[in-house]
C-alpha cells in the first residue's frame, strides 16, 4: 500500500529531480562536452545523461540519480536538515553556503536516503559535486556516519556514490577528523557483517578517496571518472612532469586492482540489484 | 623587561619544520629501550619515511610507529622528507596488526607534511591505504597514544593518529592540509599561507579547544631542539601517565570510537537554513 506520506515524498523529489535535469541540459547547451556532437535534450535525458555518441558520462545531481536507481514510492530521507557550524569563521563561507542551498535545492553535499531496489531495502548515501564540489566537512561526515550507524542497525546494505574534491577546506581540522568518523563506522559496520558497496563517480579525489569511498566490500566506478588521492596538478606541481593519458581515472585504476568492475550508468540499478541479491539468503530450498 | 609576544600561528609552523627538531628516531632512543625494527610491508616494499618495531617502554613491551624525517638530505632523500607512499601506511597496518596479537600497547610519532602526491603512489593505491589504516586503528581493542611532534599534516598525518589519546608538542602543528596548500586551494595564492595559518587553528591550543587534541606537552622558550633532554623528559611524564590509566580501560576500541564518533562537535538539524 502507498501511503499519502510516501507520495508526498515522492512529489518533492520529483520536482528536486526535475530541478537537476533542467541544470544538466543547460550545462551542455545543446551540445556534449565531451565530443561536441549535438545532441537533443531529451535523447539526452532517455539516456541518463550519458552522451549517446561518445558515452560521456555528464554529471548528475543526488536526486536525479537516486531517482534513477530507487523503486517507485520506496525513498526516504535521512537527515535532510543537518548542517554544521562555521568553526573557523572563514570569510565568506555561511554566505556560499546559503547560496548554495537556494540555487541547488541541497543542504549540504551529501543526501543519504533509505529506499528498494527491486523490492531490496537499502540505505543509500550520495555525494553531490555541485554544493562545494562535493567535499566532506561536518555535517558530509555525520550525514554518512548516520547512514552507516542506520544500516548497522537495521542490518540493511549501504551503498554510498562518492563525488568529491576531498576534505572541505573551510571547515579546516574538523574536517580532516570526519575522515577518521566514517571510516571507524564502515570498520563496525564490516565487523557486523554489513555490506558495503562503494561505486565512485567523477571526480572523487582527497579526503573522500582517503577514506568511505576506498573501504567497499565492493566498488564499483563510472566510466571516465577521475579518482585519486592527490589532484594531477599537484602532482604534476611535485614531481614536474606532465601526467600520462588517462592517469587516475577508473579505467586506470581497474588495470591497477583498486575496482572490481567500472560500470556504466546504463547498467547501474541491474548490476546493483544483481550485487544485493548475490549477498543475500539465496534459494534455501537448495542443498 | 617585556615578556616576548606569543608566537604567531606561521611561526609556529616554521618551528615545527626546524630541521633540528627531535624526530621519531630520536624520541625512540631516548624514551625506549631495546628497539627492534621492522621493516617492510610484506607486499613486496619498504618505505622509510614510517619507521617501527617493537621496543620496552619502562620494561613493558611496546609497538611504536612513526613518520620519519631525516636531519641532512641524504637521509632526507631516503626517507622522502617524511611523506610516505603506500608501503609506508601498509608496513603501519602490518605492526598494528602484530601489536593486537600479542596485546602491545601502540604509541605513535606523527610528524610529516602529508602522504606523497606522486604518480607511483596513486598507482599504487595512497587513497586505499590511508583509509584502510584509518579503519584499522580504530577497531584495536589495544591501548593506542599517538603524539603530534612537529608536522601533522592532512591524512597522511592522521593515518597513525587515529589514538585514544592524542598528545601534541606545545609548537607542533596539525591540520586539514599545509597552509600554502590550503592558500593555494581558497585563494589561488600559496605566498598567503601566513594568513592560512591565522586562520586554520592548526595550533595545540586551537586543537585543544576543539578538542581534537587531549593535551599539549610543553616545550622550552627557544622551541624543543633548544633543549632535547628537556622534551624528552616532558613528553615520558605525559606519555607514562596517559598510558597507565589506559592499561587499566578495559576496551579501549569502544572509547575509540565514541571518541572520533563525537568529533565535529555540535550540529543543527533546523528547517530554518533554507
Amino acid at each position: 500500500m502507498i501511503s499519502p506520506f510516501s507520495q508526498r515524498r515522492e512529489r518533492l523529489m520529483d520536482l528536486k529531480t526535475q530541478r537537476e535535469s533542467k541544470a544538466v541540459q543547460r550545462n551542455a547547451a545543446g551540445a556534449c562536452a565531451g565530443c561536441g556532437a549535438a545532441v537533443e535534450k531529451q535523447a539526452l535525458a532517455n539516456a541518463a545523461y550519458v552522451c549517446p555518441h561518445c558515452g560521456r558520462h555528464h554529471t548528475i545531481g543526488a536526486y536525479l540519480r537516486l531517482s534513477l536507481l530507487l523503486d517507485p514510492n520506496s525513498f526516504t530521507e535521512l537527515d535532510e536538515h543537518l548542517t554544521a557550524p562555521n568553526v573557523l569563521n572563514f570569510p565568506g563561507y555561511e554566505e556560499k553556503r546559503k547560496a548554495l542551498r537556494r540555487s541547488t535545492g541541497l543542504t549540504e553535499a551529501v543526501v543519504t536516503a533509505t529506499g528498494a531496489i527491486d523490492g531490496q531495502p537499502v540505505v543509500v548515501a550520495v555525494l553531490d559535486s555541485r554544493f562545494f564540489m562535493g567535499s566532506m566537512g561536518v555535517a558530509v561526515g555525520e550525514k554518512i556516519t548516520r547512514a552507516v550507524e542506520h544500516a548497522t542497525l537495521h542490518a540493511l546494505p549501504l551503498i554510498i556514490f562518492s563525488a568529491s574534491g576531498g576534505a572541505r577546506m573551510q571547515e579546516g581540522i574538523l574536517s580532516l577528523m570526519q575522515m577518521a568518523k566514517t571510516s571507524a563506522a564502515l570498520a563496525r559496520f564490516s565487523q557486523a557483517g554489513g555490506l558495503y558497496i562503494s561505486y565512485l563517480t567523477h571526480p572523487t579525489t582527497g579526503g573522500v578517496t582517503a577514506s568511505f569511498a576506498s573501504l567497499g566490500d565492493i566498488t564499483l566506478a563510472e566510466p571516465g571518472a577521475l579518482i585519486g588521492f592527490a589532484g594531477p596538478r599537484v602532482i604534476e606541481q611535485t614531481i614536474g612532469q606532465k601526467l600520462p593519458e588517462g592517469f587516475q581515472r577508473s579505467e586506470y585504476l581497474e588495470e591497477h586492482g583498486f575496482i572490481d568492475q567500472i560500470v556504466p550508468r546504463a547498467a547501474m540499478r541491474e548490476t546493483l540489484s544483481l550485487l544485493l541479491r548475490l549477498h543475500g539468503k539465496g534459494d534455501t530450498s537448495y542443498g | 623587561m617585556a615578556e616576548t609576544p606569543p608566537r604567531t600561528a606561521a611561526q609556529k609552523v616554521a618551528l615545527a619544520r626546524h630541521s633540528a627538531r627531535p624526530g621519531t628516531r630520536d624520541f625512540i632512543d631516548n624514551l625506549f629501550t631495546d628497539f627492534f625494527e621492522q621493516k617492510g610491508d610484506r607486499l613486496g616494499g619498504e618505505d622509510q619515511s614510517v619507521l617501527g618495531g617493537i621496543a620496552l617502554y619502562h620494561g613493558r613491551p611496546v609497538t611504536v610507529i612513526g613518520h620519519h624525517k631525516g636531519k641532512n638530505l641524504n637521509e632526507n632523500l631516503s626517507c622522502n622528507f617524511g611523506m610516505p607512499n603506500p608501503e609506508g601506511y601498509r608496513k603501519a597496518q602490518r605492526l598494528m596488526r602484530q601489536a593486537e596479537k600479542f596485546s602491545r600497547p601502540i604509541i605513535t610519532f606523527v610528524d610529516t607534511p602529508g602522504a606523497y602526491p606522486g604518480l607511483e603512489a596513486e598507482a599504487r593505491g595512497q587513497g586505499e591505504a590511508i583509509a584502510s589504516t584509518l579503519a584499522l586503528m580504530s577497531t584495536l581493542t589495544v591501548p593506542c597514544v599517538s603524539i603530534v611532534t612537529g608536522e601533522g599534516g592532512s591524512g597522511g598525518a592522521l593515518a597513525l593518529a587515529v589514538a585514544n589519546r592524542v598528545l601534541m608538542l606545545e609548537n607542533a602543528v596539525y591540520s586539514v592540509l599545509s597552509p600554502e596548500g590550503f592558500a593555494s586551494i581558497l585563494w589561488k595564492d600559496s605566498s598567503r599561507h601566513e594568513e592560512a595559518a591565522a586562520l586554520m587553528r592548526l595550533t595545540a591550543d586551537d586543537l585543544l579547544d576543539l578538542k581534537i587534541i587531549d593535551e599539549i606537552i610543553p616545550e622550552p622558550e627557544g622551541g624543543a631542539h633548544t633543549d632535547a633532554e628537556g622534551i624528552y623528559r616532558a613528553v615520558d611524564r605525559s606519555l607514562s601517565a596517559h598510558l597507565a590509566r589506559l592499561l587499566k580501560n578495559p576496551d579501549c576500541a569502544e572509547a575509540r570510537y565514541r571518541k572520533f564518533r563525537a568529533m565535529g562537535g555540535i550540529v543543527s538539524a533546523g528547517k530554518e537554513l533554507l
